[in-house]
């Protein structure tokens, strides 16, 4: 430590620009223009996309108009099918998170302001592409029109709860719907959509794989070797990061936000990046099929960051107030994603803020009824609704002489206990 | 199918089990590090990826987690992989995928989804390979509900347990005990080396049979103490046994999870002794479990405490490996206390 004549060396410490208390000025953010960034063909090598994860795909400008070569020029009958999963989605959070305020689960968390980058992902994607979520992509299933009560029993662990209670609540698993089993260990899902997207290759199969993940678990060890893997095999998977901006408290800078873009990553794997506006929900269809062109036809994976917001807490565990300004959800400089696709077909003239209330008011009675029906099948503060043994089942597909005697240990000790 | 048997080493064996069973499913692949042009570092795969294709048998990147990863994604899809993890030392990265994912897949999807992986991986030490190429990690995989656990002492087990394991609905742990693969081993490091085909258990059919998993096999009857042992210690056991002229009885375990429990209660309530031998370290250790059921179903029967018999709490050290090793000096001990009460 002596002796030696050179500086001390000291250490970064990456800190948000915003605390709690802090006023909130987005001016320094550099907002690219809508349709100002170039469409490559799908066929593209990577060499050739290096810029592309350092622009921002927008389509949709501050007006609501479409702009530019990445504009998807969906039919009505889809915008407004995005329009009205992306409502639904927000008026389920917003009843399962009051449900959870009345004790009436354990647990849940909202996907608010980042409807889009499920459910404009969900509606650029085949039905039986397999999809392997995180914990914030209610979106899929809802734009997959899987049945909202399933996923309601699920969030209660009750006794209609196809998972037998096991699972914590808005962890869901719909084989039928083609969507993965969501496990709380961050990232594990993403080698396992790269495998699964290589089987699907390695059988000439014509289904693609897509997995989403936070920005904050880009650090995880999974995200890198799935990287490592969809490259050298040039799988055909789509990997969506989402950056919201806050893993729980951490804000992206402790991802290695400060540094670089998460799309970037992808250049150091030769694979395609693409950085997208996460609250334009016509720029997350249009990237993302352009992804899965690509995938489909042999072009390899392509790693897309969603730029978005959390809009509210990481869960209802959480209180955002704590350590982010108050402020920053309502000065986002992208805007809400329901309210710029609806203000974009409004000005295609084929909706109206009548029709929109409308709409609001019918999906918000539609998640009612669907509670109401979901609560005849219990809440979880009801107490235990699963039968005995199904804790011993699922272990293996045979149940082994341990567990079979356990089964009956726990049987013999109620009933000796007189419950 | 069941032709007539050849002389195999174990090495031959899981060759001729993974080719045996491409053959009749061709969901199966096999991926892992140096698995495919090269054959693997040990040769277990030599030849599959000619016959098979780069498809079904093919090199990865050196990342375990990738590996194993990679391996539950396919399973997921509907294959069947037999990902290799060249030494058991390197399963740690891709502890998560296998703990928290490909064990409890079937558990948290209520049986939607499942990952049926054989995960093969070389284990044990006794070739000089230091603290990174010699240990025994199955004592972790056996605390983890959902894994299964098997662990060949000889080729013609390894090929039967290992077709079983492919061919099993759960994920499978398969422990190959490398100092075993060209020849029975029997603590006597300075003996020279006995190759399989001297031996019975090397005589296998070429075609398709299994061991069933969860069935362990008496070596050697005896009356006087139970001797428990798997992989490379079913053999210095059983050494020692001939060279100390006790009559004990000595049982192959075969599979960890799920433990032949009726065997072992059985031998135990017929000797009134038990001595738990494994080359892992002691503290946790396999032996403990072993110790523990012993005691929980045997207790009346029992007329010594339950020895084990285990590798050092240590790393394993390259230069002192055979005073690491649970060898003959050790188990001749453990005999004599086992025995004294």
């Amino acid at each position: 430590m002596t002796g030696r004549n050179l500086p001390p060396l000291s250490l970064h410490v990456p800190e948000p620009a915003f605390r709690p208390g802090d006023t909130v000025d987005f001016a320094d953010f550099d907002m690219p223009v809508a349709g100002a960034v170039r469409r490559p063909p799908v066929d593209a090598g990577p060499a050739e996309l290096r810029d592309m994860p350092y622009a921002m795909v927008r389509v949709l400008d501050d007006e609501g108009r479409a702009q530019g070569p990445w504009d998807p020029r969906l039919a009505p009958e889809t915008l407004l099918k995005i329009l009205r999963s992306m409502a639904l989605t927000r008026a389920f959070d917003e009843r399962l998170y009051r449900a959870q305020r009345q004790g009436k689960t354990s647990f849940y968390m909202k996907c608010t302001g980042e409807e889009a980058t499920s459910v404009g992902a969900a509606h650029a994607l085949d039905y039986d592409d397999m999809c392997f979520p995180s914990y914030r992509q209610q979106g899929l299933l809802i734009a997959r029109d899987w049945p909202i009560v399933d996923m309601i029993n699920q969030i209660y662990s009750n006794r209609a709860d196809r998972l037998k209670g096991r699972q914590m609540p808005i962890m869901y698993s719909v084989r039928q719907a083609s969507f993965f089993s969501i496990s709380g260990n961050l990232t594990t899902q993403y080698p396992q959509a790269v495998g699964w997207a290589m089987a699907s290759a390695a059988r000439g199969d014509t289904r693609i794989a897509a997995a989403w993940c936070g920005e904050g678990s880009t650090a995880e060890g999974d995200f890198h070797s799935a990287l490592t893997f969809a490259a050298v095999y040039r799988a055909p998977v789509i990997l969506n990061v989402i950056n919201n901006q806050w893993a729980i408290s951490s804000f992206s800078g402790f991802a290695g936000a400060e540094a670089t873009t998460f799309a970037a990553r992808a250049i150091g794997y030769g694979i395609a990046g693409l950085r997208v506006d996460g609250n334009d929900a016509l720029a997350v269809y249009a990237a993302t099929q352009w992804a899965a062109d690509r995938a489909r036809n042999n072009h390899g994976p392509t790693l897309i960051e969603h730029f978005t917001y959390r809009a509210e807490g990481h869960s209802t565990s959480d209180d955002p107030t704590k350590y982010r300004s108050a402020e920053e959800g309502g000065k986002w400089p992208l805007g809400d994603p329901i309210a710029r696709l609806k203000k974009h077909v409004v000005g295609l003239g084929i909706w109206d803020e009548e029709r929109q209330a409308a709409m609001d008011l019918e999906v918000a009675e539609l998640v009612k009824a669907a509670q109401k029906e979901a609560e005849k099948n219990g809440i979880l503060q009801d107490g235990l609704k699963q039968s005995f043994d199904s804790m011993f089942e699922d272990v293996f597909e045979e149940m082994p002489w341990h567990l079979k005697e356990q089964s009956v240990q726990m049987h013999d000790e109620r009933k000796a206990a007189g419950i | 199918m069941t032709e007539a048997p050849r002389t195999m080493n174990m090495i031959q064996a899981i060759n001729s089990a993974i080719d045996v069973a491409m053959g009749r499913d061709d969901r199966i692949v096999v991926l892992g590090e140096d698995v495919g042009y090269f054959g693997g570092v040990f040769k277990a795969t030599e030849g599959l990826q000619k016959r098979y294709g780069k498809t079904r048998v093919f090199d990865t990147p050196i990342s375990e987690c990738g590996i194993i990863g990679v391996a539950v994604g396919m399973a997921t899809y509907g294959l069947r992989p037999v990902p290799e993890i060249q030494f058991a030392d390197y399963i740690y990265p891709a502890l998560d995928q296998l703990v928290s994912e490909a064990a409890r897949l079937r558990y948290r999807s209520a049986g939607e989804y499942t990952a049926p992986i054989t995960v093969r991986t070389p284990f044990g030490g006794g070739i000089f390979g230091g603290q990174t190429h010699s240990q025994s990690p199955e004592g972790i995989f056996t605390h983890v509900a959902g894994l299964k656990t098997v662990i060949p002492s000889n080729p013609y087990d390894a090929k039967g347990l290992l077709i079983a394991a492919i061919e099993d609905n759960d994920p499978v742990i398969f422990f190959e005990p490398k100092r075993i693969y060209n020849g029975p081993f029997d603590g006597h490091y300075d003996r020279p080396v006995q190759p399989w085909s001297k031996f019975a258990e090397s005589a296998v059919p070429e075609g398709y049979y299994t061991v069933q998993l969860g069935k362990a096999r008496v070596v050697r009857e005896g009356n006087d103490v139970t001797v428990l042992a798997y992989g490379t210690m079913v053999h210095v056991a059983h050494s020692v046994i001939e060279e100390t002229g006790i009559d004990a009885e000595l049982i192959d375990l075969r599979t960890l999870v799920p433990l032949d429990i009726e065997t072992v209660v059985e031998s135990v309530r017929k000797t009134g002794r038990c001595m738990v031998v494994h080359e892992a370290t002691k503290t946790s250790g396999f032996g403990a479990e072993l110790s523990a059921l012993v005691q929980e179903h045997c207790f009346h029967w029992l007329e010594a405490p339950v020895q084990r018999v285990t590798g050092w709490d240590t790393p394993y050290p390259h230069s002192l490996e055979w005073a690491y090793f649970p060898g003959p000096v050790r188990l001749t001990e453990a005999f004599k206390r086992v025995m004294q009460d």
